[in-house]
């Protein structure tokens, strides 16, 4: 790209343009109109001017005769500012006035009322001057001029042609300086975008755009984009805690899996103990995939909603679904378990998804509601219901609850509490449900249920389209 | 043995493979082999494809990624000349998304990577079940014990056994695949529509529930837990 078609290309150089353009014309038809106006009005007041001094002499010589007539063109050729006057006879000899020469075919023009013409005003100096006359036959042959010079008029036309070369340079000057500052304040913003956006892709995430708080697009522009490389750098940091994460908890396990399949093959050779080995190699393996499976469903779903994901679903109908295929679980762990849905509530929803999300509550809720031995049966009710446009999905228990301090913790990747490090579990069970939620747009709440830990998930009721 | 659930009467199936990674395609194939079926391999897209085209398999297994050509465009392509041989679909990917997809080019079931090979051969034998005649009958019947699925009524010797929708389902599913080993996912799946992997285990309650109405108090046990693997219902004295 040329440097010239570098400017040509700018938003700034192309506005200039346009503006130039679009005022140009304007300034032009207005000058024209001006002149245009002015020009008529002044050859009005000629006119008028011209037919007055006519009217005049003809009173002149209706009472004292030609000579009445020569006396007074005689007197007023010579006072200052005085009109154009000529009285010649039939040969066209001048006989009195204040005209050197006019062009030789005029008298025979005579009959055409006003007309322009070019005029000596002394002997020999050309015809330099213009002047508006008209001609009359007086009695006896001879010949009257009256007019006025219009060189004025000429002037003006040039002083208004002038104006308007002006006009248009001092135009194209503006339009020049203000697109040197207009693409010169705009491309040094812009530049300092660049700047910074090649800094990050650099590495350097912590750098954020200027924002000079004028609250101009710029600022507006940078502002937006400074969220998103704070949602980008939020996201960045989380995947590499999920990383750290993973490594911790998958390398544990195949740890395990080959410190156990290495003492098989370093103890004496025995078929029983490697079936026993391999036995729990494949129980490990199933393990590790398993939590595996759920960090890439989890990646999955916060990546949003494939084509197709959402349907027209009845929360009512899959609670029931999910309580119904955990109840024998429940009945056999001695848990009562119970699904209230007075009424049905629909929406775009993946049936899946939620499901799978019930399931995981329903999970962690047998699983870590209440230590052996404690004194009262534990009972988890799921309930919907519809509040403000939106569902409310909720799953109680009466169990030991989440301290406060780690309810928030909880949802996050791999977090176990201390308590439940020895119960198994890959710690992925309630993000994958802080997932599924965000998935779905809705907020989840966890609270106390004194005793024991309700969850209560909220999603927008889509409009039924 | 690790197939010692395979009925011995059982008839092999010719299963074509459609696998790049060459370890997996030859224990696959060992493995089926074991299982009693004949086994085929196809080591690309073209390949797979070429070798489907010349039909006669009851089930393909075709990887989803594959060189040359991508495993769905092979089974559209079987599709739409009209061959509907049962297709199981493997794939890395697994999620709700993938299967969806995968189902819709026209596989018949999906299964992801990776898999336990008890899964993938009990899908298999599943699959090429549903090619043969008798899918349809209205009553299934094992032993003494006869589901009719049109009155929804259950009976063992005779004697009626009332059971929940959900029971009906799963005995139903569990008969439909009688002499076959159905694994938990596959029931999940199919009796409850849910594709999830449930942590606890929720299927082997209900299946003991069903086992306590369907076999309790009855001479000889149908319905059997195969180790490691899943539930199988069968007439054992046959």
């Amino acid at each position: 790209m040329t440097a010239l078609g570098k400017v040509v290309r700018t938003t700034a150089f192309k506005l200039s343009v346009i503006y130039f353009v679009v005022f140009s014309v304007f300034a032009v038809a207005f000058v024209l109109y001006l002149s245009w106006s002015t020009n008529t009005l002044l050859e009005s007041q000629l006119k008028e001017t011209i037919e007055t001094e006519i009217r005049g002499l003809a009173e002149q010589g209706r009472s004292g005769g030609l000579a009445a007539i020569f006396q007074t063109i005689e007197q007023r050729s010579h006072s200052p500012g005085a009109s154009l006057y000529l009285i010649t006879d039939v040969n066209g000899r001048i006989l009195t006035g204040n005209i050197s020469q006019v062009p030789a075919d005029l008298f025979e023009r005579s009959g055409m009322g006003m007309i322009t013409v070019p005029y000596e005003r002394n002997l020999g100096e050309g015809p330099r001057h213009l002047a508006m006359v008209q001609v009359l036959r007086l009695p006896g042959g001879f010949w009257m001029l009256v007019g006025r010079d219009i060189g004025e008029r000429e002037e003006f036309r040039q002083i208004i042609g002038r104006a308007l070369i002006w006009a248009v340079a001092l135009l194209i000057g503006l339009a020049l300086v203000s697109w040197f500052f207009v693409s010169r304040r705009v491309l040094k913003r812009i530049d300092s975008v660049a700047a910074t956006s090649r800094r990050i892709m650099a590495g350097d995430l912590t750098r954020r755009l200027e924002v000079t708080g004028t609250g101009d697009e710029f600022d507006r522009l940078a502002n937006s984009l400074n969220a998103m490389l704070e949602r980008i750098e939020h996201l960045l940091v989380q995947l590499r805690n999920v990383s750290d994460n993973i490594a911790h908890d998958l390398k544990t396990p195949l740890t395990r899996l080959r410190n156990r399949v290495e003492s098989a093959l370093a103890g004496p050779p025995s078929d029983e103990t490697y079936r026993a080995a391999l036995v729990s190699t494949i129980e490990e393996s199933d393990r590790l995939i398993q939590t595996f499976n759920a960090l890439l469903m989890i990646a999955r779903i916060e990546a949003g909603p494939p084509e197709g994901a959402m349907t027209e679903v009845e929360a009512g109908a899959i609670v029931r679904d999910v309580a119904e295929l955990y109840e024998p679980v429940a009945e056999e762990q001695g848990v009562e378990l119970e699904a209230v849905t007075p009424e049905p509530v629909t929406l775009m929803a993946n049936r899946e998804l939620l499901g799978q999300a019930l399931a995981n509550l329903i999970d962690n809720a047998i699983k870590h509601g209440l230590p052996a031995g404690a004194d009262r049966q534990l009972r988890i009710v799921m309930s919907t219901a519809e509040e403000h446009g939106r569902l409310v999905l909720r799953v109680a228990d009466n169990g030991v609850g989440i301290p406060e301090a780690d309810r928030a913790r909880v949802l996050e990747r791999f977090v176990r509490l201390e308590k439940s490090r020895s119960t198994a579990g890959s710690g992925l069970g309630l993000s994958l449900v802080n997932a599924v939620v965000a998935f779905h747009n809705g907020t989840i709440e966890l609270a106390d249920n004194a005793p024991g830990l309700s969850v209560t998930i909220r999603i927008p009721i889509a409009p039924e389209t | 043995m690790l197939h010692e659930f395979i009925v011995a009467k059982h008839t092999g199936m010719r299963i074509l493979i459609i696998e790049d990674d060459n370890e997996t395609a030859t224990y696959l194939g060992r493995a089926l082999r074991e299982a009693g079926h004949m086994t085929e391999h196809g080591a690309d897209g073209e390949s797979g494809a070429a070798m489907a085209a010349g039909g006669g398999y009851d089930v393909i297994v075709a990887d989803r990624m594959l060189p040359k050509r991508d495993g769905l465009s092979v089974i559209e392509e079987l599709r739409k000349r009209g061959d509907h041989t049962p297709v199981l679909v493997l794939s890395a990917l697994g999620q709700v998304d993938d299967r969806v997809t995968g189902l819709r080019a026209g596989g018949d079931d999906y299964l992801a990577k990776p898999y336990a090979f008890t899964e993938l051969l009990a899908r298999v034998e599943a699959l090429g079940r549903r090619m043969r005649p008798g899918a349809a009958e209205t009553i299934y019947r094992v032993a003494d014990l006869e589901l009719d699925r049109l009155s929804h009524t259950v009976s063992r010797a005779g004697q009626a056994i009332p059971l929940q929708p959900r029971e009906f389902r799963l005995l139903e599913y569990l008969m439909k695949h009688a002499g076959q080993v159905v694994t938990r996912t596959m029931l999940l799946e199919n009796v409850w529509d849910y594709h999830f992997d449930p942590q606890t285990n929720v299927i082997d309650v209900h299946i003991s529930r069903l086992r306590g109405k369907i076999d309790k108090g009855f001479g000889e046990p149908l319905l059997h837990t195969v180790r490691g693997a899943g539930y199988m219902i069968r007439d054992s004295a046959r």
